[in-house]
């Protein structure tokens, strides 16, 4: 009796038909099962309350010269450095082409003063010191990770040590002379 | 041959049909005579398969809501950010939040502080937990209006009760006439013979007549921004239409969706029809 | 497609593989060649279509534990979070929730048709049992489910509930507090109810591949009620019935879908939308619909109710006794098999089983029916009445049908199932004659 499926003499219209068919049943089937599983996977995306506290706002005024303060954006430390003048001459005066991650300071800044970076080191995800006031700021004055002992300088490039990169500069605008917003 | 399977599937189905009718719940409020005393049916934007919420309604519902229930009520799962799905703009949003004060902290001191609130944080509560809402409100407990249309639905989630509404597709909308009557029509002079405790208002439409809120809106209790006459209905229906949206924000997203989902199953079902019927086409079943 | 019965395979890879784990010979002869009562009507979907849900609540619960926080304190709002922030949780939640009422739906009808058409009969009586134990595990798994959303409905819900077990003569009130973990429902109890209803999903499946397991043996029965003859009275599965099961999946989901889209708190009750609050109890608590009638079956004993006045009384009390006739009616219903004495399986056959077995179901819905009403006249006694019945039925009725019912001529077979004078033709071809002519 199942025999009645296969192809015979003279049947072969319907039976061309009926491949069609099933061709499209199970294309439609498909596509559902697709469509289904987007949202199911699309759950596991970041949510409306983790994409409202994506960027950060932050006021500058209290920063004085020379201080610097961590702030957490999405989960991560940033670093923020009222840099002094001599910091950032040190930042400027450097030859970009000895560097392992050659980028001049004015690429790392939108305002000379202020440093804006993520405080992840990029060897292996340590916080490096050099926050506090008397904290090991490694040899460039920047920034030392305790880690595994890479020096970052005073505008957060890596000069010394494992670290293959320079601490990364997340995105952020001045939305004020005296405010940022990151991210 | 088939003795017996239709007469019984028309039983079976004769018998759900009956028992879903008759599954009806309770908890409804009564008049003074002990009758059930149902809020009459509103006229509600987002019922149907197609319904939407009435942005302009909503919009004044939330004045309504700020100006007459936020100094008791919470809408704890709100988040200022939720407003711009409202139709305002993020400055707008930004600049609602700024008005309300939210502790924040420990700072570096180990100290809590006020700020200002962002569109990230959740509507301000009146009161920082429930004893003190008791406290200022002589024992009783403003309820949070987060869910409050959702959870006074009357009749739904009582499956013969809601059959009809279930059919019209009108969901939820049983909680906002509910809260339309009870705010605008429910507080009347209470009958004889019914004796009120003190701080307790009569209200036609609240479970077992006696409520503790007293009435919170009165006719041009708001001006409303877009000139629209404040009514003591229109305030109703506003802040219903916004509590409404507060309950079920998500509810465009879900309709639309379905109506896409459903054309989708018919089509797939009729080919699967089809493909059913050919297969089956040259087998005898006898 | 053909009924070939080794299948060679043409693709090399599947052969390399199918000569070492034979996965793809099961599934060919499991769901290709396998044989099918070529009559099935479309009562016979509703195991496939529990099968699909079953698959649609796991794999949706999975995304939901993910975002839950099984915590007294953040569990409600964790709920309202999955419904307004995490992308599509909505529908996830939905989809789960509303899954939950048409698991019960679809395998209340699965029941009805395994009792109507006799396929709990010789030789099918340890898939039937098999099918009970895994209503008992959606029972559970339904009720712990229930109370995870930690609204006023979920707290209450389980605190009756397991107040049940303080029933138990002696060791009762240890077992609750057992269950607990504290003196009373609270994140001990939460957090268990998590890792239980995360866990018995698994259990299920497990026993489902047991149930399929036993019906690949003893093969499928059929509204007929007959034993399968001969190749001339089956059809292969694939595609006969993956087309039919199909067309029957189409029809379910649209429904499905008509609920989780349209009226998704339709089956639902209000009060789960308010936090759970241990000092205040809801007015009237009721269990969700499909729990309404066992729910029905513990009420209605009473003190005051004559029959266990008369009849239990001098052993327990009423409370105890409400209890055990609640899992007694799950217990009877395991019994079926050998409650039943008739050797006809088919319901079309036999004309007084038949609307015994009618009356059961119309009585376990007018049971669902009181169920969620109030405990006040005239719905007390509607549920006692009903409550016997459904256990006279069972228990008195069935047996004593099976010994005095003649049962009409059964068909010689199902490509033939009129039983003609002196009929012996058993092929397919002849039969076919016959009804053309």
């Amino acid at each position: 009796m199942a025999d009645a499926t296969q192809p015979g003499d003279g049947d072969e219209p319907k039976t061309e038909r009926r491949d069609f068919l099933n061709y499209l049943a199970v294309a439609t089937g498909a596509v559902g099962a697709g469509a289904f599983l987007w949202p199911v996977i699309h759950s596991m995306n970041p949510s409306r309350d983790v994409l409202a506290l994506a960027s950060t706002e932050v006021d500058l005024t209290p920063i004085e010269v020379g201080q610097a303060v961590t702030i957490t954006w999405r989960g991560k430390p940033v670093f923020i450095r009222h840099r002094t003048e001599a910091e950032i001459a040190d930042a400027q005066s450097v030859d970009v082409a000895d560097l392992p991650d050659p980028q001049t300071d004015d690429e790392r800044v939108q305002q000379a003063p202020w440093l804006v970076m993520v405080g992840i080191c990029t060897h292996l995800g340590c916080v490096p010191l050099g926050q506090k006031p008397n904290d090991p700021k490694g040899e460039y004055g920047g920034w030392f990770c305790p880690c595994h002992g890479s020096h970052y300088d005073t505008s957060g490039r890596i000069r010394k040590g494992p670290a293959p990169l320079n601490l990364p500069v997340p995105g952020y605008e001045f939305t004020s002379d005296t405010s940022i917003l990151i991210g | 041959m088939r003795i017996g399977f239709k007469s019984f599937s028309l039983t079976v189905a004769a018998a759900a049909i009956a028992g879903a009718v008759g599954l009806s719940g309770f908890a409804k409020p009564a008049d003074a005579a002990g009758k059930a005393v149902y809020p009459p049916e509103m006229e509600w934007s987002w019922t149907g398969p197609f319904g939407t919420f009435d942005r302009a309604a909503a919009q004044r519902g939330l004045q309504v809501y700020t100006q007459a229930c936020a100094a008791c009520h919470a809408l704890s799962q709100m988040f200022y950010r939720n407003l711009t799905d409202l139709g305002y703009t993020e400055e707008q949003v930004k600049e609602f939040a700024a008005q309300f004060e939210v502790q924040d902290g420990p700072d570096e001191f180990g100290e809590m502080f006020f700020r200002p609130a962002l569109p990230s944080d959740r509507f301000v509560s009146p009161f920082p937990n429930e004893q003190a809402a008791r406290a200022a409100n002589g024992g009783a407990y403003p309820p949070d209006l987060s869910l409050i249309v959702k959870n006074r639905a009357l009749g739904f989630g009582s499956i013969g009760e809601n059959f009809l509404a279930m059919l019209q597709i009108r969901g939820f909308s049983s909680g906002a006439d509910y809260l339309h009557a009870l705010l605008a029509e429910g507080y009347v002079d209470p009958p004889e013979g019914v004796e009120l405790l003190p701080g307790q208002w009569y209200n036609t439409y609240m479970a077992g007549n006696a409520i503790a809120m007293p009435p919170p809106l009165y006719p041009d209790g708001v001006e409303y921004e877009d000139g629209t006459r404040a009514t003591l209905s229109q305030q109703a229906y506003d802040v219903a239409t916004f509590l409404a949206w507060a309950a079920e924000p998500r509810l465009e997203e879900r309709k639309e969706t379905g109506v896409k989902v459903l054309i989708f199953l018919a089509l797939f079902t009729g080919i699967l029809i089809a493909v059913k019927r050919r297969t089956w086409a040259d087998v005898k079943k006898h | 497609m053909s009924s070939h019965s080794a299948p060679t395979f043409k693709n090399p890879m599947v052969r390399w593989i199918d000569s070492r784990l034979p996965v793809f010979s099961y599934m060919h002869a499991e769901y290709g060649t396998f044989p099918m009562p070529k009559n099935l009507n479309y009562f016979w979907n509703f195991g496939a279509l529990a099968m699909v849900v079953l698959v649609v609540m796991i794999l949706t619960g999975i995304m939901l534990a993910m975002q839950y926080t099984a915590h007294i304190d953040y569990a409600f709002d964790s709920v309202e979070r999955i419904m307004r922030d995490v992308n599509y949780g909505w529908l996830l939640r939905y989809v789960h929730m509303n899954g939950a009422s048409m698991f019960f739906i679809v395998v209340y009808i699965h029941m009805f048709r395994g009792m109507y058409y006799g396929s709990y009969k010789q030789p099918r009586e340890l898939l039937w049992l098999l099918g009970v134990v895994i209503l008992v595990l959606m029972m559970g798994t339904a009720f712990m489910g229930y109370v995870l959303p930690w609204g006023q409905m979920s707290f209450w819900g389980a605190t009756v509930i397991t107040n049940l077990f303080s029933a138990i003569p002696i060791v009762g009130d240890s077992i609750v507090v057992w269950l607990w973990g504290g003196f009373s429902v609270d994140n001990p109890t939460l957090n268990r109810f998590f890792a239980l209803h995360y866990l018995l999903p698994f259990v299920i499946l497990g026993v489902v591949i047991l149930h399929v397991i036993a019906l690949h043996v003893t093969k499928s029965n059929n509204p007929d009620g007959i034993d399968v003859r001969g190749p001339q009275d089956t059809v292969p599965f694939h595609p006969y019935f993956t087309a039919k099961d199909s067309v029957g999946l189409g029809v379910f989901l649209m429904v499905f879908a008509f609920f989780v889209f349209f009226a998704p708190n339709y089956m639902g009750h209000p009060d789960n939308y308010i936090p759970a609050d241990p000092l205040v109890t809801p007015a009237h608590i009721v269990p969700e619909w499909y729990f309404l009638g066992f729910y029905a079956i513990l009420r209605s004993f009473t003190d005051d109710w004559w029959f266990f006045a008369w009849f239990m009384s001098w052993i327990m009390d009423a409370k105890l006794a409400g209890v055990l006739a609640m899992f007694g009616a799950i217990v009877v219903l395991a019994l079926l098999p050998w409650l039943d004495t008739s050797k006809v399986r088919s319901c079309r056959y036999r004309p007084i089983q038949k609307w015994v077995i009618i009356l059961f179901a119309v009585n376990f819905v007018v049971l669902s029916w009181v169920g969620g009403q109030a405990a006040e006249e005239p719905y007390v006694s509607i549920a006692q009445w009903s409550t016997l019945l459904y256990f006279f039925l069972l228990l008195v009725v069935v047996p004593v049908v099976g010994w005095i019912e003649r049962p009409r001529p059964l068909p010689s077979s199902i490509s033939e199932p009129v039983l003609k004078a002196g009929g012996g033709g058993m092929a397919g071809a002849t039969a076919a004659k016959m009804e053309k002519s």
